[in-house]
C-alpha cells in the first residue's frame, strides 16, 4: 500500500486501481461530511462522492504532484455538490419563500429524544441539522460555502453563479433562520 | 449603516464574518465598543455561530469506504479501459458485459418488432417508448438478481451461530451499481414508486455490500429485519412481475402493430 497520497495518485494515474482505492478509503468519508454539509441528504452526499472520485480519476492527468490531493479532491467535492444543488434549482420556487415564523413551529411540531439518552454533541448536530434543513439549497450552499468553507462572498457567488448581492442575501437568509430555529437552544 | 443608529443584523453578519470594507468595519467596531444593546446583540450571534461550529459534520455510515469503491469499480473500468481489454475481465465485469448484450439484444428485439414507417403504416413509435422497452427488460433482471439476493439472505442457514454470506455480498456489491443507475433513471423520469422501492433496496444491497463475509446471528437478524420491516421482498415481488407485465405488453402491442402495418 502506498504510504503517501502522491505516491497513490503517481501509481494510479498509470492504471493501478488498487492505489486509487487507498486514496478512496484515505477520503471518502472527509468528502462525505462536505457533500453532506452542502446537500443536507445522505442519499445526495453518496452521489457527490461517487461523483468526485470520478471526477478525480478522470483528471489524474492535470493534478500536480506537488498540490495536496486532499485539497484538490475537496475542491472537486464542492464544486459537486455546486452541480448538484444547482440542478436543482428549479425547486426552490416557492421554497424560498418559506415563512420565516414558522420555522420554529414545525420544529416544535417534531419529536424529541429524550435528553438523557443523547450525549451533548449528537443533539446539538441534529438541532444543527434540523436547522439546516429549513434553508433552502441555495442559502444552504451559500451558508456552507461561507461559514464552513470560508469562502468570500465574490467567491461564493462565482461558484453558485449568483450576482454578489444575491449570494449575499442568500447568506443574510440563511443566518435569520438559524437564528430563529437555533436561539431558543442557544440563550436557554 | 451609521455610527449613530443601532447596526443592522445583517452588517453584524457581514463584520463577523469580516465582508465589511475596511472603512465600514472600522465604524462598525467603533460602534460596538460604545453601544450596549449591539453588543449584547452581537454576542448573540456569536453564541450562535459556535453552536454551529460545535456540531459534529454527519458522518458517513460503516463500512462506507468499500461500498464506495463497489459502486465505483466498474465505472473506473469503463472510463480506463478500451474494447480491448475485455478479454481480461473479472466475472464482475463479464456479468456487466452481460447486461449490455441483454440491452444490445434488447433492443434488437425492439427494433424488429418496430413497424417501418413508411405510406399506409401505423405511426412509428418514439424513441422514448424504445428506450423504456429496452429498460424494462433490463430492469426486469436486476429486480429478479436483487430478489434472488433477498431471497438468499432471509433462508440463510445460521445453524453454527454464523452465517457466511461472502457469496450475497458478491451479488449485492455487483447490483449497487446497476440499482443506482435505474433508481436516477426512475428520479430523472418522474417515476416515484419505483424510485422509493430502488432507494430502499439500494440501501439493503449497501449494507450487505459493506458486512463482512461471514457475520453474526445479529447481523444477519438486523438484515432481515430491514427486509421485513419495508416489505422489501414482497414489494420487488410485485414489481418485478409489473415490469414482466409491462415488457410482455409492450411486446404484444408491437406485434400487433406490426402485424397491421404488413
Amino acid at each position: 500500500m502506498p504510504h503517501t497520497d502522491a505516491a497513490a495518485v503517481a501509481l494510479a494515474r498509470h492504471g493501478d486501481s488498487d492505489a486509487f482505492r487507498v486514496l478512496v478509503e484515505r477520503h471518502s468519508r472527509a468528502v462525505y461530511r462536505l457533500a453532506h454539509r452542502m446537500t443536507g441528504s445522505p442519499q445526495d452526499a453518496e452521489d457527490v462522492v461517487q461523483e468526485t472520485f470520478l471526477k478525480a480519476y478522470r483528471q489524474l492527468g492535470r493534478f500536480e504532484s506537488r498540490a495536496n490531493f486532499g485539497t484538490w479532491l475537496h475542491r472537486i467535492a464542492v464544486n459537486c455538490s455546486i452541480d448538484l444543488i444547482r440542478g436543482r434549482r428549479h425547486q426552490e420556487a416557492g421554497h424560498d419563500a418559506a415563512d420565516l415564523d414558522t420555522l420554529g413551529s414545525a420544529d416544535d411540531n417534531r419529536v424529541d429524544p429524550s435528553p438523557e439518552r443523547l450525549m451533548l454533541s449528537a443533539q446539538v448536530q441534529e438541532r444543527v441539522s434540523r436547522a439546516m434543513d429549513g434553508l433552502t439549497p441555495m442559502e444552504r450552499a451559500a451558508f456552507v460555502l461561507r461559514h464552513f468553507e470560508g469562502q468570500s462572498i465574490d467567491e461564493i457567488s462565482r461558484a453558485l453563479g449568483l450576482k454578489a448581492n444575491a449570494a449575499k442575501h442568500s447568506i443574510f437568509r440563511a443566518v435569520r433562520k438559524m437564528r430563529l430555529a437555533l436561539e431558543p437552544f442557544v440563550e436557554s | 449603516m451609521t455610527t449613530n443608529l443601532h447596526l443592522h443584523d445583517d452588517d453584524l453578519v457581514l463584520h463577523y464574518y469580516g465582508e465589511l470594507p475596511a472603512p465600514e468595519d472600522a465604524r462598525a467596531e467603533s460602534h460596538l465598543s460604545a453601544c450596549q444593546a449591539c453588543q449584547t446583540n452581537y454576542a448573540k450571534l456569536q453564541r450562535l455561530m459556535a453552536f454551529v461550529d460545535s456540531a459534529p459534520a454527519v458522518e458517513a455510515p460503516p463500512g462506507f469506504e468499500r461500498v464506495v469503491w463497489a459502486r465505483l469499480e466498474p465505472e473506473l473500468h469503463q472510463t480506463r479501459r478500451g474494447w480491448t481489454s475485455w478479454v481480461r475481465l473479472s466475472p464482475a465485469y463479464l456479468a456487466l458485459a452481460a447486461g449490455v448484450v441483454v440491452l444490445v439484444g434488447a433492443a434488437f428485439v425492439a427494433g424488429r418488432l418496430l413497424p417501418r414507417s413508411g405510406a399506409g403504416g401505423p405511426a412509428p413509435q418514439s424513441a422514448e417508448k424504445v428506450r423504456e422497452r429496452i429498460l424494462l427488460v433490463d430492469l426486469g433482471e436486476h429486480l429478479d438478481r436483487s430478489q434472488m439476493v433477498l431471497v438468499e439472505l432471509v433462508s440463510a442457514n445460521n445453524e453454527s451461530g454464523s452465517v457466511d454470506i461472502s457469496t450475497e455480498r458478491a451479488r449485492a456489491e455487483q447490483l449497487v451499481a446497476a440499482n443506482r443507475l435505474y433508481r436516477h433513471t426512475a428520479v430523472s423520469t418522474g417515476d416515484a414508486a419505483m424510485a422509493t422501492l430502488l432507494d430502499d433496496l439500494e440501501r439493503v444491497l449497501v449494507d450487505v455490500a459493506a458486512s463482512p463475509a461471514t457475520v453474526s446471528q445479529a447481523d444477519l437478524d438486523s438484515v432481515r429485519r430491514r427486509i421485513d420491516s419495508k416489505e422489501l421482498l414482497f414489494k420487488v415481488r410485485v414489481v418485478s412481475s409489473q415490469v414482466r407485465e409491462r415488457q410482455k405488453a409492450a411486446i404484444q402491442e408491437r406485434t400487433k402493430q406490426s402485424t397491421l402495418g404488413s
